[in-house]
């Protein structure tokens, strides 16, 4: 059973829908008991990340994300869940869960392409993630594919080795983490088509071994 | 890079696909959930379903709508028509929409923005404009207004103000549609995309007139459009999703292919 952490941080159901039709069993749930004894775990989230941890603390969900994670079975981070992953957020200066060393920077203001044109912020739309070396989770799915993002922030790991996938706006920034028994994405495979509904059934599969 | 988006517009009308010429003479052309699905697979960016029921009570038709197609397809949609509460966009998030358009109720309540954009999110408040060319007036110094009721009805608010406006209100994202271009299919409205697109800094998708791959190409391109909308040129079978992005490829602009 595959349990997707409920802490009030947007629209779970999309990510409840899209296992639902690759017919893997999932619940969701706030409940740290059952999010301990849960085979895998999926993290999701939108909003902002002080918000996010006050209601994870309040709700005792983050030590149970925390022994969870210790336990060696495969978490999951999407978006929001990503970021309060690692260490700190420069967003409202927030204290996170620090599962990974590492914080979390926002795009800079404003943010320019190579030739000068201004970028948008958020960063929302379809780009392109390249891989940096094999993984069980991205096996079968072809580097520089697209996938759907919408953020003002990303993640930067301490260490450049637990960055599984970049992503070019501006400048590369690092869209797919893996430390572990953990995967962290900052795009939505939940609404990135066929090639994020093959990463969610590749989690479903997981054991938790990082192949390298 | 990020890729422009192609996103096909569904108008819906008691539970059934229709696409209005002119917002006059609507006829049927099919299911929502069907359509849909076709477009996910085909490799649409994005979907938006615009209600345009006319009855109060037959607005559950379209919640029911909604709900099958977040089962059936993985890429963001929007909903937008009727939407004038909190409770509206939340029936209509709820129900699996990644976004919510609203449009003439704003005009009349522009802290619904506010409020929806503190409540669900700026990136899910979708501000739909539709405008009509003026001449520049003091009320209208850019020499656009905003209408409502379909283009029947001026409102003396001046589209550029509007948009910056919402911007600052907390949207996330502006559908701007021009009334003197819908339903034309002779191209999109080409000075007011790029005005309204320099003027914010969130995403903008052009809408109304497009009738063959080269008028994307002007819009995204020339008119610094973020994403475009298209209804008939690729509803009746005259163009794939795959010609268009092909289309644009050809001339470098960035688009997404399925794998």
């Amino acid at each position: 059973m595959i349990s997707i952490i409920d802490y009030k941080a947007g629209n779970l159901t999309s990510v409840e829908r899209a296992l639902k039709k690759l017919a893997i069993p999932c619940r969701i749930t706030n409940d740290p008991s059952l999010i301990l004894e849960s085979e895998r775990v999926i993290f999701p989230g939108v909003g902002a990340a002080g918000e996010a941890m006050k209601a994870l603390k309040a709700g005792g969900l983050d030590r149970a994300i925390e022994t969870f994670f210790r336990s060696g079975r495969p978490l999951l981070g999407i978006c929001l869940g990503t970021q309060v992953i690692l260490e700190f957020s420069r967003e409202n200066s927030t204290p996170c869960l620090g599962l990974l060393p590492g914080e979390v920077v926002r795009f800079p203001n404003p943010h320019r392409d190579q030739r000068g044109g201004v970028l948008k912020i958020p960063h929302m739309g379809w780009n392109r993630v390249e891989w940096t070396r094999y993984h069980p989770l991205v096996r079968q799915i072809p580097s520089e594919s697209h996938f759907y993002f919408v953020h003002s922030y990303y993640p930067v790991p301490m260490e450049e080795t637990a960055v599984l996938g970049w992503t070019d706006y501006g400048r590369p920034f690092p869209s797919a983490l893996a430390y572990k028994n953990l995967v962290a994405l900052q795009f939505h495979p939940e609404k990135s088509g066929p090639p994020g509904l093959a990463l969610l059934k590749s989690f479903s599969e997981w054991e938790g071994q990082d192949a390298d | 890079m990020l890729t422009k988006r192609i996103i096909p517009c569904l108008d819906v009308r008691d539970g059934k696909t229709t696409k209005g010429i002119k917002f006059k003479n609507n006829i049927d052309i099919g299911d929502p959930v069907e359509m849909a699905r076709f477009y996910y697979e085909e490799g649409a960016d994005e979907l938006v379903f615009y209600d345009i029921t006319a009855s109060a009570e037959k607005r559950g038709i379209m919640i029911e709508v909604v709900r099958k197609v977040a089962e059936e397809i993985f890429i963001p949609f929007s909903v937008g028509g009727g939407i004038a509460s909190l409770e509206d966009m939340r029936e209509v998030l709820l129900a699996g929409a990644e976004k919510v358009s609203i449009n003439s109720a704003a005009i009349k309540k522009p802290s619904l923005i506010s409020e929806g954009a503190k409540a669900f999110g700026n990136q899910c408040i979708v501000l739909g404009m539709d405008v009509k060319k003026v001449s520049v007036a003091p009320s209208t110094p850019s020499g656009y207004e905003m209408v409502i009721h379909g283009g029947r009805t001026f409102t003396g608010i001046d589209a550029l103000w509007w948009a910056q406006e919402a911007e600052r209100l907390g949207a996330g994202e502006i559908c701007l549609n021009s009334i003197d271009a819908d339903g034309t299919q002779n191209g999109y409205e080409m000075e007011l995309t790029p005005l309204i697109s320099s003027h914010v800094s969130i995403p903008v998708i052009a809408s109304g007139g497009a009738g063959v791959p080269d008028h994307l190409y002007q819009v995204l391109f020339r008119g610094k459009a973020d994403a475009a909308l298209i209804a008939s040129m690729t509803h009746y079978g005259t163009y794939t999703i795959r010609q268009i992005k092909d289309y644009l490829k050809e001339r470098e602009v960035p688009v997404r292919y399925l794998w």
